[in-house]
């Protein structure tokens, strides 16, 4: 049996509904449509009554999410877009993470963020928003790269005490097959993704593909690239990259999000504060352009970091 | 007869009129003398706030006043039970929360930032709140707690466990300019939530005045384009909120969807303790709306025979010594200790990163 990533969304929601009554989805076209991408197709029919067309209205989504979880309710609202989500980013940011600060009540929402580009998608249907809210305190950041990943991590979100912000990956939707869930990695936890000895990629969600894609041409030229993926933005696995760096001596972070700060900077920032001695070569890091992301597919696929890009940077990083 | 001086003006916002027949609610006494007992105490509590602000050094950060509001906020708050309804109180609605039922300490504690208060010593004053039990802590960003209070009422009734529980909220003519009161509210209308909305129109949004704030003649009119029943009422006047809040609740417990009651009042200071309010014109502070509708309430009581001077005077003793009494515990308790501090903002302690840098 074959699934993509997106059916491992749509089943991690089944498995959601099923288990705890408690949970409920609330998003635009996701009832009898299924959703724009159809991350939620026939949960309406198999869940009556658990399923919500909802105005379009991130802010309010968001809002009452914040609310329904005060009550003991575990809504997971679905942004048709990651980018719509800037409508919503006040309700995000100070209300939902505030809310456990301040008051000592847990606020278990899950916000699905169809994330990153895709040819042709343009500049309000590409972006990545995991840097932005990352930099906010009280939410947790998932960045799934992987099928299994996609499954459990989405089910390990519901479960949590804390708004998650779930950054599925479109450009992942389709392409993206696996035989079956596997086993849930915790939460948290970076992964070492491919081995190596000669520099660390730390990649997440789209990215991871294209970093190993790199390290697996490299390796035509006998370097052995290790790839590490971060899979949670935040909480981010400091001590997996750190020990990581430390065998290989050179760090390449990669990042779809645009470059000024970020998940790229920081890792670049902890790593150069906590393992200054460890590095044989100035950090590097690799994100989009800066500039919003392009419609046409010819600029697109030079706005945002791909295996090329990345194998020229990790040559130079490399040569030091 | 004092009844006929009531000036109810229900609006139609809907096809249906509900117009609460004034005469026939001889019952309302005993709403009114409670609401009235709930403004009194808020008054006091308020004044004393404002002295302490004044004072310097007690008070940790601003204090923002109801003074002019009272009886519009307390009649709604006095249809809400503590630990059963929803109440999103706003910034101008000390006495709607005594009306609810909000402990005195609770406001004391959290205007001395002592640690038995709800917040701890994280968040302050008029944003306090304990969730849990029904009462919502509010952010700085209006409107935006309209959709958290619909949120609660929507889970409730997901889960089966809604019943004859409303909730209800305040926004003041400024607020209802933001686009979250905008989709909080079309929301609410679209769930058919037994949601009450106050719209305090005080005037002055800190300092812009309703003519710079909103283009439609009544922000009542509002109610028809989201499809709920509104109605208008004169702020002032205790005896026509506790009417028209009743109908209001009552319609929404009943399953009539969201209820919006707009008054018209005018705040009674500036728009926080450390503002004189010199933007507000004279001709304005002469108007109808700036009667201080505690003096309104006080008048309709004793003209209706409900009540005497000398008992309003036993009222007001009374709250000077509750509100001493609760500077007196809350002044003895420990503030917060940033030592002793957890600095954690997840609940989920093993996802809490370390510092780094």
């Amino acid at each position: 049996m074959s699934i993509t990533y997106l059916e491992a969304i749509r089943e991690a929601q089944y498995e959601a509904l099923r288990s705890d009554p408690n949970v409920f989805l609330y998003g635009q076209d996701i009832s009898t449509f299924g959703g724009a991408f159809k991350a939620t197709k026939n949960l309406s029919r198999e869940f009556p009554g658990r399923v919500f067309d909802s105005p379009i209205s991130e802010d309010a989504m968001i809002g009452m999410a914040v609310g329904a979880a005060i009550e003991g309710a575990r809504p997971i609202i679905e942004m048709q877009f990651a980018d719509f989500s800037s409508v919503g980013f006040n309700q995000i940011v100070n209300q939902a993470a505030t809310l456990y600060w301040r008051t000592n009540t847990p606020c278990p929402i899950t916000i699905r963020m169809p994330s990153g580009g895709t040819a042709g998608s343009g500049p309000f249907h590409s972006q990545s928003m995991e840097s932005i809210y990352a930099h906010y305190p009280g939410i947790v950041i998932l960045t799934p790269a992987t099928v299994e990943d996609a499954y459990w991590m989405l089910l390990e979100s519901v479960k949590l005490n804390d708004p998650v912000i779930f950054c599925e990956h479109k450009f992942l939707y389709y392409h993206l097959k696996s035989e079956g869930f596997g086993e849930a990695l915790p939460i948290g936890k970076a992964r070492i993704a491919r081995p190596g000895r000669d520099a660390t990629v730390v990649a997440y969600s789209a990215m991871l593909h294209e970093a190993l894609k790199s390290a697996e041409e490299l390796q035509m030229d006998g370097y052995q690239v290790e790839v590490v993926d971060l899979r949670s933005v935040k909480p981010m696995d400091t001590d997996t990259i750190l020990a990581s760096v430390s065998r290989t001596g050179r760090l390449l972070a990669v990042g779809e999000s645009f470059p000024w700060g970020g998940v790229t900077a920081e890792i670049i920032a902890r790593v150069s504060s906590e393992a200054f001695h460890m590095l044989d070569a100035p950090p590097m890091r690799l994100n989009s352009k800066d500039t919003p992301i392009p419609y046409h597919p010819n600029l697109w696929k030079t706005h945002r970091p791909t295996t090329s890009s990345i194998t020229a940077a990790l040559r130079t990083l490399l040569r030091y | 007869m004092m009844w006929m001086k009531c000036t109810i003006s229900i609006v139609p916002a809907t096809s249906t009129l509900h117009s609460p027949d004034v005469a026939v609610h001889a019952d309302m006494r005993e709403d009114f003398l409670k609401t009235l007992r709930c403004i009194i105490l808020s008054r006091i509590l308020e004044e004393k706030l404002g002295s302490l602000y004044r004072a310097g050094g007690r008070i940790v950060g601003g204090v923002y006043l109801g003074r002019g509001q009272e009886a519009f906020s307390a009649a709604a708050g006095n249809n809400l039970r503590y630990g059963k309804d929803i109440y999103g109180p706003l910034i101008r609605d000390q006495a709607g929360r005594i009306a609810y039922g909000e402990p005195l300490l609770d406001a004391m504690r959290t205007y001395l930032g002592v640690i038995t208060g709800p917040m701890r010593g994280r968040d302050g004053n008029i944003h306090r709140g304990r969730p849990r039990e029904g009462c919502m802590a509010m952010i700085s960003h209006l409107g935006s707690l309209l959709s958290v209070v619909a949120g609660a009422l929507f889970a409730r009734r997901l889960r089966g466990t809604l019943g004859d529980t409303v909730g209800a909220t305040s926004i003041g003519d400024g607020g209802t300019s933001t686009g979250a009161f905008h989709e909080g509210l079309n929301m609410a209308a679209v769930e058919k939530l037994p949601l009450v909305i106050s719209v305090a129109n005080n005037q002055f949004a800190y300092s812009t005045p309703t003519s710079r704030q909103y283009a439609c003649e009544d922000l009542v009119d509002r109610a028809r384009g989201y499809g709920i029943e509104g109605y208008s009422v004169d702020g002032t006047d205790l005896l026509a909120c506790v009417a028209t809040f009743r109908t209001a609740f009552a319609r929404a417990r009943a399953g009539h969807g969201p209820q919006m009651v707009v008054g018209k009042l005018l705040r009674l200071g500036g728009h926080g303790e450390h503002d004189d309010a010199s933007y507000i014109p004279d001709s304005a502070r002469h108007k109808h709306e700036a009667r201080d509708c505690i003096e309104v309430a006080k008048k309709q009581a004793i003209d209706l025979g409900w009540i005497t001077e000398a008992e309003i005077r036993t009222w007001e003793e009374e709250s000077r010594r509750e509100v001493d009494a609760a500077q007196a515990i809350a002044s003895k308790e420990p503030t917060p200790d940033p030592y002793r501090e957890t600095w954690h903002a997840l609940s989920t302690s093993e996802l809490v990163e370390g510092q780094h840098g």
